[in-house]
């Protein structure tokens, strides 16, 4: 598996660290209550398919980024910069 | 049909050709009492269980595939019960002390053989860690041993005792821990369950939970609507699909775990090996070939094989332990998908639609807890009450913080265990 790092370009799997679903860049508010945290921290869509999921670049340029990846098939359709993904977020 | 040494005999002398199938492949009918998602090891112990010890055997088991075609056929086949947190000691003590008496009940060669499982240390504090759970594991009513250096070379001589970085200290044993064939394990809880009227219907994928007023009512499937009173989520490795059916979302990463397998040897490996440090762990199968597998692959998958790096990890560990292992070929390799929960530890639940029943969650420790986990669901699914030994396996636990079973003391946290 090969992961094409926004700013490094494609790079062996190696090279990141898995952190896990993109939820977490989509932090719920500190004052959002206690279901809403535990859903944010615990559950998961878990998709058998396209998935978003957050890797740190750390042996490269040490950038979080979000990639989109098919979990049947190991492909990497994507990845932008978590800011970036964060930033388009409605 | 009955099993026995005789049976062999009379079979062998005539041919062969009194042998029957061993269960029934049955069509679904239009209702049951309870329905099984799930034809794996679990969800087959579990219809067993309800018919034997509950006399519930109106039980449909519905399979997506074949039977044993899942996680029950791509593990490592190690049974073992060496857990110290409270909930895993005793529930997979419960389950080690159901495998012993397996075989007689369920007349049902499964090949269990207890050929000891040795845990490897490598410095001071890795013993005293290895002597508090092999006190914790003697406490749980479970056999301990801690082994010397000496000791364990006189055991198993072929290890790289003076290895730079990891030095061989000694290991703990677990003399009742072992192997069994994880193929027969899934047919004999399907002949036991079959032979009690319990219908095992293949080919039939679940595609919706049905449910009425907050209860469950049965399932849609590709062999048509089945109404059920209880239906019973086991699936381990899929069960955030299923879970998703009846508007769960559930606290589970998929993950994919890699084995691998070497051309058939001579018995050269006569236990099972953890090296810890490494991530490697082995074998040897009946058949000959050395059984070993790593750690996972540390991205959710459902692809049911891995990646290049984690093969070559696995390689490079056990070059590290038994250099003699590089002269073996390694004949196959496959992935297992793993329902990873944030503390490591299994799911045996109702949820929050009456009827409805979830065994999920099982991480790398399935393939040992498959009697244990039939027997306490199935207690469960029966009696709407936790069986003992399995009460700690809530759903709700993540959310409340209690009772967390985080085994290897790293975090209740996705992406650490």
């Amino acid at each position: 598996m090969r992961i094409t790092c926004p700013i490094c370009g494609p790079r062996d799997r190696r090279e990141f660290y898995y952190q896990g679903a993109a939820v977490a860049i989509e932090r719920p508010a500190p004052d959002a209550g206690a279901e809403v945290w535990d859903d944010y921290l615990h559950n998961r869509d878990n998709p058998a398919g396209e998935t978003r999921d957050l890797w740190y670049h750390e042996s490269g340029c040490a950038a979080w980024i979000v990639v989109t990846r098919d979990t049947n098939t190991h492909e990497v359709m994507g990845a932008e910069l978590a800011d970036d993904a964060k930033a388009e977020r409605p | 049909m009955r099993f026995s040494g005789w049976r062999v005999l009379r079979e062998g002398l005539t041919g062969n050709r009194g042998w029957r199938p061993h269960w029934r492949d049955a069509a679904p009918k239009s209702e049951y009492d309870v329905v099984i998602i799930g034809g794996g090891g679990h969800g087959l112990a579990t219809a067993y269980y309800l018919a034997k010890n509950h006399g519930i055997a109106n039980v449909a088991v519905l399979e997506k595939g074949y039977l044993g075609g899942g996680n029950v056929g791509r593990n490592t086949t190690i049974v073992r019960a060496n857990y110290m947190m409270p909930g895993n000691s005793e529930f997979y003590s419960h389950s080690l002390r159901l495998w012993e008496g397996l075989e007689a009940d369920l007349n049902y060669n499964v090949m269990h053989s207890q050929r000891g499982q040795i845990v490897l240390f490598h410095s001071d504090g890795q013993r005293d860690a290895g002597a508090r759970r092999g006190n914790a594991m003697i406490n749980q009513g479970d056999d301990a041993e801690l082994l010397s250096r000496a000791d364990l070379r006189r055991m198993v001589p072929y290890l790289d005792y003076d290895n730079a970085r990891f030095p061989i200290y000694g290991g703990l044993l677990q003399r009742r821990a072992g192997t069994a064939r994880h193929d027969a394990v899934a047919w004999g809880y399907a002949r036991g369950a079959s032979e009690r009227g319990v219908d095992i219907i293949q080919n039939c994928e679940v595609t919706g939970i049905d449910t009425k007023g907050g209860a469950v009512t049965g399932v849609q499937t590709t062999r048509g609507a089945i109404r059920a009173r209880k239906v019973a989520i086991i699936v381990a490795g899929r069960s955030s699909q299923v879970a998703a059916m009846a508007g769960m979302r559930l606290p589970i990463e998929s993950h994919i775990l890699q084995a691998f397998v070497t051309e058939g040897l001579k018995p050269c490996i006569d236990h099972v090996i953890s090296f810890g440090m490494g991530h490697f762990y082995i074998s040897q199968s009946d058949k000959g070939g050395l059984v070993f597998g790593g750690d996972l692959d540390m991205y959710a998958s459902y692809a049911a094989r891995g990646n290049l790096p984690m093969v070559e990890h696995v390689m490079e560990a056990g070059m590290t332990l038994m250099p003699m292992i590089g002269k073996a070929r390694v004949l196959r390799s496959w992935g297992g998908i793993m329902d990873m929960t944030p503390d490591g530890s299994p799911i045996i639940d109702r949820t929050h639609i009456e009827g409805l029943y979830l065994d999920a969650g099982w991480c790398y420790g399935g393939f040992k807890a498959v009697p244990g986990s039939g027997f306490s669901m199935a207690h469960l699914v029966a009696t709407d009450r936790h069986h003992p030994p399995a009460a700690r396996y809530r759903l709700d636990r993540f959310r409340t913080g209690r009772g967390l079973m985080d085994e290897e003391g790293t975090g209740s946290q996705h992406n650490l265990h």
